[in-house]
């Protein structure tokens, strides 16, 4: 499967990657490239093969719906870009 | 003192031949002078490493030591340290300071285990030569015009370099093998769930696993002894007994079979990696193992699975990232997208890009069940290949990589040319068994490594099988030129 340029852009914005436009030929011919390598998957038979999400198919544990951590904000919020009043800031989304 | 293992140092330590802030004083010094010709470390932590010190001679003189009290280590930047810079070799993460530890480096704290610093690595562990880390590549000690391996590079690079007795390490697709055969020295994964990955940055949620690097089997022994363990807050931790590492080292190996996969001897091994360990497989039936010819048949396979499954995870986990609650912001952000996208476009670089946009792509609407499905069903069939070997021999064995360390550039504007470095090591963590790399001779000058599997939970008998053939062999003793 070949990617032209337009598809590329619109998988960046799928993943809200910011992608340089004179960058965007060189990784249409990378992940192309990748995808042909990945492709050679589709020559074996997996019919009736049940697909394996788990190396050791364990299952999620479950745990009791205790509260057993406590709220940290102040110290979590250091390494955030902006906050205030214990909020963390992004640019105004409703007028 | 940096030419001692972890025994020699640990009992230097009870007996006061010299005290752990002498010790760490002698490595920061050996880190300070040696380190700016390799670039093994992102961060050194030269202050809390002597603060930690002074804790473990206080902790040995109270009698109250453990194998690695007082013992400096060195520690990869994937790991959270509360308090110290945690960046994963990245721009996104390089203002971060963790405000948690993970669970490993907790471990370590409390078996009193000497910090040093954080390692360099791929970004994200997203490599395999560590020259895609935002902090620029490590150099190997056995060529400074050679890459170490990644993604663990500075970790391995620091270990052989002799700066640290023992470092931590990450392997998605082989970042702790692959390394450590490049550098000459020891590393093993352990079975997917041994080792807690809360705190460790996920790149691949399914394939992850930490564990240790070092100069012998009997070091990881001792560091995977205090890494290991059940941890609630890993749902994928296997609850389970860490067993004793130490107590079986010196078992023999007299009946051991070792399956030799057709598929790791063929095109694309070097002659010199393949005559190395060839010999190394004569070492072991010296030792009382026969050599049995086994099929893997899907090897072929493993790393293009690899290269939609962990693309496809990495996509998910790394969405996190996103420039609001904590690491990499744009500056002026016009809106909430253009937020997301140019702290994102401007923190990543292009690999973990790269990875990001096939991951997408991979699990986007329509290809769900051509790529990501599919690579599952594949994986299940790889995964049947080794319990189905597993039936009739006891470890496999074969190459850890199929060149020795390559030059700086040759294959980083290459992906797949890259990828197909791990074409060894991936099978692996796509089944999720535990596997080891030992020094195993030199070609070219250049080191190389041994890699042994093992059905799952196996540590014990791979450490064991890699202490033996280091009883026996000299290589994990060799020292690169300018830092024996």
């Amino acid at each position: 499967m070949a990617l032209d340029t337009s598809e590329v852009e619109n998988i960046a914005h799928l993943a809200r990657l910011g992608i340089d436009p004179a960058d965007i030929v060189e990784y249409a011919r990378n992940l192309s490239d990748i995808l042909a390598f990945v492709e050679q998957l589709n020559a074996v038979d997996t019919t009736g093969v049940e697909p394996l999400a788990h190396p050791l198919e364990a299952t999620q544990r479950l745990r009791a719906d205790e509260v057993t951590e406590t709220v940290e904000r102040e110290d979590f919020q250091q390494c955030a870009p902006q906050t205030e009043a214990g909020l963390y800031l992004v640019p105004k989304v409703i007028e | 003192m940096h030419t001692k293992n972890l025994t020699e140092l640990a009992k230097g330590l009870r007996e006061r031949e010299f005290s752990s802030v002498e010790f760490t004083q002698a490595c920061l010094e050996r880190v300070g002078r040696l380190d700016e010709q390799l670039n093994c470390f992102i961060t050194v932590t030269a202050e809390q490493a002597l603060r930690q010190a002074h804790a473990a001679d206080a902790r040995i003189q109270s009698g109250e030591a453990g194998p690695l009290t007082g013992i400096p280590f060195a520690h990869k930047d994937i790991f959270c340290t509360q308090g110290v810079k945690t960046s994963c070799g990245s721009k996104m993460l390089d203002n971060f300071i963790s405000p948690y530890d993970a669970t490993v480096t907790q471990y370590l704290n409390e078996a009193g285990a000497v910090m040093i610093g954080k390692t360099n690595m791929d970004e994200f562990a997203m490599g395999s030569s560590n020259e895609t880390s935002f902090y620029g590549p490590v150099k190997n000690p056995w060529d400074p015009q050679r890459v170490p391996g990644g993604s663990s590079g500075g970790s391995a690079a620091a270990v052989a370099a002799r700066l640290v007795p023992a470092s931590t390490g990450t392997d998605t697709g082989g970042s702790i093998r692959q390394p450590a055969a490049l550098c000459g020295i020891t590393g093993l994964k352990p079975t997917y769930g041994r080792v807690s990955r809360y705190g460790m940055i996920a790149f691949a949620s399914s394939l992850d696993q930490g564990g240790p690097l070092t100069r012998s089997a009997e070091d990881a022994a001792i560091m995977l002894g205090a890494m290991a363990g059940f941890d609630a807050r890993d749902s994928t931790s296997v609850d389970r007994p860490v067993e004793d590492y130490m107590v079986g080292l010196n078992d023999s190996l007299e009946g051991l079979k070792i399956g030799l996969p057709k598929e790791f001897f063929g095109a694309g091994l070097a002659g010199g990696v393949a005559d190395a360990v060839t010999a190394a497989l004569g070492e072991y039936e010296k030792l009382g193992a026969t050599l049995v010819d086994i099929s893997l048949p899907n090897t072929s396979l493993a790393v293009p699975t690899y290269y939609v499954v962990a693309p496809a995870e990495c996509s998910s986990n790394l969405s996190r990232m996103d420039g609001v609650r904590f690491g990499y912001r744009a500056s002026d952000p016009q809106d909430l997208e253009d937020l997301y996208t140019r702290s994102r476009g401007e923190g990543f670089g292009p690999e973990v890009k790269r990875r990001i946009m096939i991951g997408t792509y991979a699990l986007s609407a329509g290809y769900y069940d051509a790529y990501y499905h599919k690579a599952q069903q594949v994986r299940r069939l790889i995964r049947e290949d080794f319990l189905k070997a597993f039936e009739t021999i006891d470890v496999i064995m074969g190459p850890t990589a199929p060149t020795a360390a390559f030059r700086l550039g040759e294959k980083s504007d290459a992906p797949i040319t890259m990828y197909l470095s791990d074409i060894y090591t991936i099978a692996v963590n796509l089944a999720g068994l535990p596997g080891l790399s030992i020094p195993a001779g030199l070609t070219d000058g250049l080191p190389l490594g041994l890699q042994v599997i093992g059905n799952y939970f196996e540590e014990a008998r791979l450490l064991n099988i890699a202490h033996r053939f280091q009883q026996v062999t000299d290589w994990h003793e060799l020292a690169p030129q300018g830092f024996e």
